[in-house]
């Protein structure tokens, strides 16, 4: 299979929409970078503006396999990097009988025994993939330290085995829900990326792409309504993600403009807290009724 | 060479890279922390885009050399100062001036033509169509002999004259309406005004005005109460996962273990009965118990509002967390804060019923520590931790810093965060002296950043530079 290399930004940005993500033009660039300088790639931004997607589609258009490591609170570098499988170690010890000292201990440290988590993975594999470092903020600053060898210079140093390092350049994106401020060092080795939620034409054609039977009237209506209640004070605004379900939503209910009946109907697919609801339906639900009942 | 221009703008050796790398350390004096590698990377992309492009060619320096959404904000204001800047210079330098040519067309032209023109453009929201309307405006103002030369007050004179303003404009005289004017939009009219202006200011007198670094104002991110309110909570919630993780994970780990034996034998039988690995008894974490106290009164009234937005916050993270609030007597105010959840709503209850209402309306901390004492001394104990949210000023009042000096000794920990900066602690009748000492720290804290100076403190990490 052979692999794609962009050329130019707009390759990146049509191949990008090809795998079903409509790029705004940073991040176009950004990616465009990432391929051909072979840096990580730091994406930040509020929570489901699609920065994990960003990756997804990434490793779509650019056909490699996706390679994902889920950061979490207190995760380490037996669950991120490698670890001995040590049972096997030990069976291979019981299972030797007469053989040497030295013959073993040569024997069950390498390749073997080696179980590989993902960053490993990424690096060990043959084929050039897409690593996705997502929620990076989750971890702690020491998790960060052990990523920068992995980062700079895309090798893992294993103190039996010595230094793995990559045979294909994989293409890198930490995600960062801004959570934490991420240190300096990771920083100074990435390409740094800021999602904001989307302008409203662009909105409007992510939500008719994923949902193309919505008529244009009603999508611009509705990215209108959801750009609306993003501009209140909520504890979680509507991400992308809950636009287009709420634009498929409509669909199921057959809508044909949103009143306050159907707002109000269907609020709870993009408004996920009860003081926000509380809110949303005080603020956007009256504009709505102004607004709508002269045409109803 | 002497130029008849006057004061000739440093322009420096010809090329990209040294602008590139004047414009790195111009960023560097606005405290962007750029470094060599960064540099580097930046002429690394710079090779990889179309230079035509000013939108490739921004993005490209911005994601190689700025690495936060602020960082991000101060390249903007400075990238587009330092080239506006640039060309100009190099403008004056090779003696190019647009001349009579500029306004080409501006006679022609009709202000109320004008007017639905640029509304249009600012409406369809067209950078090239907006630059060039602004400067068509400019000149024709500049015939009305309307300029004051102050640019500011130019801009919001063209603005007024133009019927320019943000929302539904009024429709007038049966007129279509008109649809209404997005306030970035207009913005972005105004900032081609303003540069527009700038540069034929800078074409008659042949010399760029000398730079200065951005003011305070523009640094600073756009903020509001709410956004205050998200960043009290990003650094509480920091606190939350410190003072979870790091303590006792450092502190307990492998003293005080005690080994399971049955779970030890049942794993060795993977291993053929050799008990390779000990198993442990789960080390139950400690709960941290919170006690925060929140002055209140009058004295405090500019930062209380932070204060309460702090409770708030803490109160999201920590179950075990009980507070309270005071002026000359103390309230429990736990229960409000755990059944509602709107911030506002919360101020509100709190004015009205947090039974704090009191007679005087001067803070008694005397009174408040021996009523603390009194009403929760048997809950407190080792592992709970004091925060103290006040000013200490007891207005002339007994201190009793000997009554405090028991809670302190009760409680595991006890911390003051002070909403005065250092520098007027224990003037007038601020008493935080006799209180400082029986504290494990004392805090001025007024700010977020402050805040998250605390919390670095408190989670064992190091203080946060200056």
């Amino acid at each position: 299979m052979a692999v794609t290399e962009p050329s130019s930004v707009q390759d990146v940005r049509e191949g990008l929409e090809g795998a079903g993500y409509l790029a705004g033009e940073s991040a176009a660039l950004v990616a465009y970078l990432a391929t051909r300088l072979g840096k990580p790639v730091l994406v930040e931004g509020p929570a489901g503006v699609g920065k994990t997607e960003l990756a997804k589609a990434l490793s779509r258009y650019l056909d490699r396999t996706l390679v994902r490591l889920q950061c979490y609170e207190g995760l380490d570098e037996a669950k991120a990097l490698y670890e001995w499988n040590y049972r096997k170690q030990l069976l291979r010890i019981q299972a030797g009988g007469e053989s040497g000292w030295d013959d073993v201990q040569d024997d069950i440290f390498n390749d073997e025994f080696l179980l590989e988590r993902p960053l490993m993975q990424a690096i060990a594999s043959a084929e050039p993939v897409v690593l996705l470092i997502d929620e990076i903020d989750k971890t702690d600053q020491e998790f960060e330290a052990m990523l920068l060898e992995l980062l700079s210079d895309f090798q893992i140093t294993i103190p039996e085995l010595g230094q793995v390092a990559a045979t294909t350049m994989p293409v890198v994106v930490l995600t960062s829900n801004n959570s934490r401020e991420l240190t300096e060092a990771l920083k100074r080795r990435c390409l740094y990326l800021w999602l904001d939620y989307p302008e409203l034409e662009r909105e409007m054609e992510i939500v008719r792409m994923h949902a193309p039977e919505l008529p244009e009237a009603l999508a611009r209506r509705m990215v209108e309504v959801v750009r609306m209640v993003r501009s209140l004070d909520l504890k979680k605004p509507p991400s992308i993600a809950e636009s287009i379900d709420w634009a498929r939503t409509l669909l199921l209910m057959g809508a044909e403009d949103i009143d306050r009946e159907t707002f109000e109907q269907s609020m709870s697919i993009i408004v996920k807290h009860r003081t926000d609801i509380d809110l949303v339906a005080e603020r956007v639900g009256v504009k709505l009724a102004d607004s709508v009942r002269p045409q109803a | 060479m002497p130029t008849p221009y006057g004061h000739r703008p440093e322009t420096g050796p010809p090329g990209l890279a040294p602008k590139l790398l004047a414009f790195c350390e111009e960023l560097r004096s606005e405290g962007v922390a750029v470094g060599t590698s960064e540099i580097l990377d930046a002429f690394a992309a710079l090779e990889q885009v179309p230079w035509e492009s000013r939108d490739d060619f921004r993005e490209a320096l911005a994601a190689t050399i700025a690495k936060s959404q602020e960082d991000r904000r101060l390249f903007e204001l400075l990238f587009d100062r330092w080239f506006f800047r640039t060309a100009e210079a190099e403008a004056i330098e090779r003696e190019i001036a647009e001349g009579g040519r500029r306004h080409e067309g501006a006679e022609r032209l009709d202000i109320d033509e004008l007017r639905e023109q640029i509304r249009d453009a600012i409406v369809e929201g067209d950078d090239g169509e907006m630059r060039d309307l602004a400067r068509l405006a400019i000149a024709a103002f500049g015939r009305q002999g309307e300029g004051s030369g102050v640019v500011g007050v130019d801009v919001q004179r063209i603005r007024r004259t133009l019927g320019l303003s943000a929302g539904q404009a009024p429709a007038d005289d049966g007129a279509a309406e008109l649809p209404p004017i997005d306030r970035e939009q207009l913005n972005a009219f105004e900032r081609h005004l303003r540069r527009e202006l700038e540069r034929d200011l800078i074409e008659r007198t042949s010399t760029l005005p000398p730079a200065r670094p951005l003011a305070e104002l523009d640094r600073a991110l756009p903020t509001s109460p709410t956004q205050d309110l998200a960043a009290v909570h990003r650094a509480v919630s920091q606190m939350k996962r410190r003072l979870a993780t790091l303590g006792h994970e450092q502190r307990g780990r492998r003293k005080g273990r005690t080994v399971d034996v049955r779970r030890t034998m049942r794993a060795s039988l993977e291993t053929g009965g050799v008990p390779l690995r000990l198993r442990h008894r789960p080390k139950r974490p400690r709960r941290p118990e919170i006690y925060v106290l929140c002055d209140v009164s009058t004295s405090v009234t500019s930062a209380s509002v932070f204060f309460l937005s702090v409770l708030h916050a803490l109160h999201d993270s920590f179950r075990k967390l009980r507070s309270f609030v005071f002026i000359e007597r103390i309230s429990e105010v736990t229960e409000i804060f755990e059944h509602e959840r709107d911030f506002r709503e919360i101020a509100a209850r709190i004015s009205s019923e947090g039974g704090v209402a009191d007679v005087s309306g001067y803070t008694d901390y005397g009174r408040v520590w021996l009523e603390f004492l009194g009403e929760i001394s048997e809950d407190l104990d080792p592992r709970s931790t004091v925060i103290v949210l006040g000013d200490a000023r007891t207005n002339g009042r007994e201190p009793h810093a000997e009554v405090f000096a028991q809670v302190a000794e009760r409680a595991g920990r006890l911390f003051w965060l002070n909403p005065e900066p250092k520098l007027y602690w224990n003037y007038g009748d601020s008493v935080m002296a006799a209180y400082e000492r029986y504290c494990d720290g004392a805090f001025e804290c007024w700010t977020t950043r402050h805040l998250e100076t605390f919390v670095n403190v408190v989670a064992g990490g190091v203080p946060a530079a200056d």
